[in-house]
């Protein structure tokens, strides 16, 4: 082994791994689909487009690099332990289909399910617990309120001690709960997509919108305008800016989340930890750094920065948890956009613009649903009608007040 | 630290305040459920200059600032009172 991977280094005429295939030069007379946004969930619709729906002639379109945006800036957390019947049935579909990815795409997505504990640190926290366990439960979905002895026993790292600010009183703990490998999934789905006909324009930026009559018939971008039937935007963290494009708005505040990572060491955490009251979620990757996150920012921004109050508060409240993390050192440390909702549940399925669909409104829970939107949005788009799994979803729920009050399941939601 | 000039308390640290969102126009009473919702949950939400609402929370103080979100910058805040009279309403 050592000796090949000598030669395999020494070798002048490298090939590299080329997954994703290149830009095309010019776009094609019209397109039956154009995806606006080069993310997982764009790349997840247009491989379900592909593949499930026989629509080929599609093309996506990236104003950057693929999955340069959120899909590389979340925390990889997989989970369907959601509060409302809508949330849970939506979520548990893409745990089903999480299982199968790496098969399913002929990519490893490392998809590694750890077991998630939701800690509790007041009366009030653990009623909400038992309210979504209900709720879990009622839908399949495995999820149990456990007590220290349990959690001391899932993970004997933490800290369950009483002479901290904030003692764990309980835990929701949801065995199915894990992460994945991020990067993995968008070049999966890219790549199953592109080996079906779908085309990928990446550094190619929309600037705007052809609508005639109520109905989108072009993209314009940088490049020049795409003819197409219909379009599907799927641009997490410029919703509101590309549906502004497009002539309407949206329930949406942009605000960032910021995240970081430590340096690598050997495994020490098995389950994937989050506390909703100290805005706080960790997981150990399978190269042994901690990937941690905190709450999101108190206002809106469009601006990727990173903030000292980000890491005194993280860290604090980490250490109470996890006093062994004191000697670790920061890698990296990166923000995400994170377009907020009013009842911390997404947008999807049809716009006041006929033949123009949207997947927006994911705030700080996109990753996870990055397969179950694929494949209910190409749905959406290839039928005309929203996919069941999203009518509760629909941009016109909040004129009807009719939301899916999620707040109580998230986990950084500030 | 960012730093929010409060036009009563001076300079202070951003984590002292809540931003209340952008000012909107207030509809009637009796406008109906869809342009109250539509007051109440659609969003701007633009990529430059806004203009919001912010709360000292210590001192319990409303006032007006103008930010670019694009860039983290507040630009200038002002009270309610100067506000109204370069021709802002409530």
């Amino acid at each position: 082994m050592v000796l090949s991977l000598l030669r395999y280094g020494l070798r002048r005429r490298h090939v590299p791994w080329r997954v994703i295939p290149p830009t095309p030069d010019r776009f094609k007379p019209s397109y039956d689909v154009v995806i606006v946004g080069g993310g997982g969930h764009a790349l997840a619709a247009a491989y379900y487009l592909a593949h499930r729906h026989d629509i080929t002639n599609v093309a996506v379109v990236e104003r950057g690099w693929l999955a340069g945006g959120n899909t590389a800036r979340n925390t990889a957390i997989i989970r369907s332990n959601y509060l409302t019947p809508e949330g849970v049935q939506f979520y548990d579909q893409s745990v089903r289909l999480w299982r199968t990815i790496s098969n399913d795409l002929g990519i490893n997505v490392m998809v590694s399910e750890r077991g998630h504990l939701t800690l509790a640190h007041t009366d009030a926290a653990i009623r909400t617990m038992r309210w979504r366990a209900e709720v879990n439960k009622h839908y399949g979905v495995a999820s149990e309120v456990v007590g220290p002895a349990e959690i001391a026993a899932l993970c004997p790292e933490l800290n369950l001690s009483h002479e901290v600010r904030y003692p764990v009183l309980g835990a929701l703990y949801h065995p199915p709960g894990g992460i994945a490998r991020h990067d993995a999934v968008a070049w999966g789905y890219a790549m199953g997509a592109a080996a079906r006909g779908v085309e990928i324009h990446q550094m190619t930026e929309v600037t705007g919108f052809d609508i005639d009559h109520g109905r989108v018939t072009g993209v314009r971008t940088t490049r020049g305008t795409m003819r197409t039937g219909r379009v599907l935007q799927a641009v997490a963290g410029n919703s509101s800016r590309v549906a502004a494009l497009a002539g309407f708005r949206l329930p949406i505040r942009t605000v960032p989340l910021q995240a970081c990572v430590s340096e690598p060491v050997k495994p020490f955490l098995d389950t994937v930890i989050v506390s909703g009251s100290l805005h706080v979620y960790i997981s150990q990757t399978a190269r042994g750094e901690f990937v941690m996150g905190g709450a999101t920012d108190p206002y809106a921004l469009y601006a990727q920065r990173s903030t000292l109050e980000f890491k005194e508060t993280l860290f604090s409240d980490m250490l109470e948890l996890f006093p062994q993390l004191a000697h670790m050192k920061m890698l990296r440390q990166w923000a995400g956009l994170a377009d907020m909702t009013p009842d911390f549940s997404p947008v999807m399925g049809l716009t006041p613009v006929e033949n123009y669909f949207i997947d927006s409104g994911w705030g700080t829970w996109g990753f996870k649903a990055t397969p179950v939107c694929g494949l209910t949005m190409a749905a959406t788009v290839a039928t005309g009608k929203p996919h069941a799994l999203i009518e509760g979803f629909a941009l016109d729920r909040f004129a009807r007040f009719d939301q899916i009050g999620e707040r109580g399941a998230a986990s950084v939601g500030s | 630290m960012k730093i929010m000039t409060c036009p009563l308390n001076g300079p202070r640290p951003i984590t002292e305040f809540a931003c209340g969102g952008p000012i909107k126009e207030r509809p009637a009473d009796d406008a109906g459920g869809a342009r109250w919702a539509e007051y109440v949950f659609i969003e701007d939400n633009a990529a430059g200059i806004v203009l919001e609402w912010w709360y000292h929370v210590p001192t319990a103080f409303w006032f007006v600032a103008e930010r670019d979100t694009r860039t983290d910058t507040v630009i200038r805040s002002m009270t309610v009172a100067a506000w109204k009279e370069r021709g802002g309403r409530p």
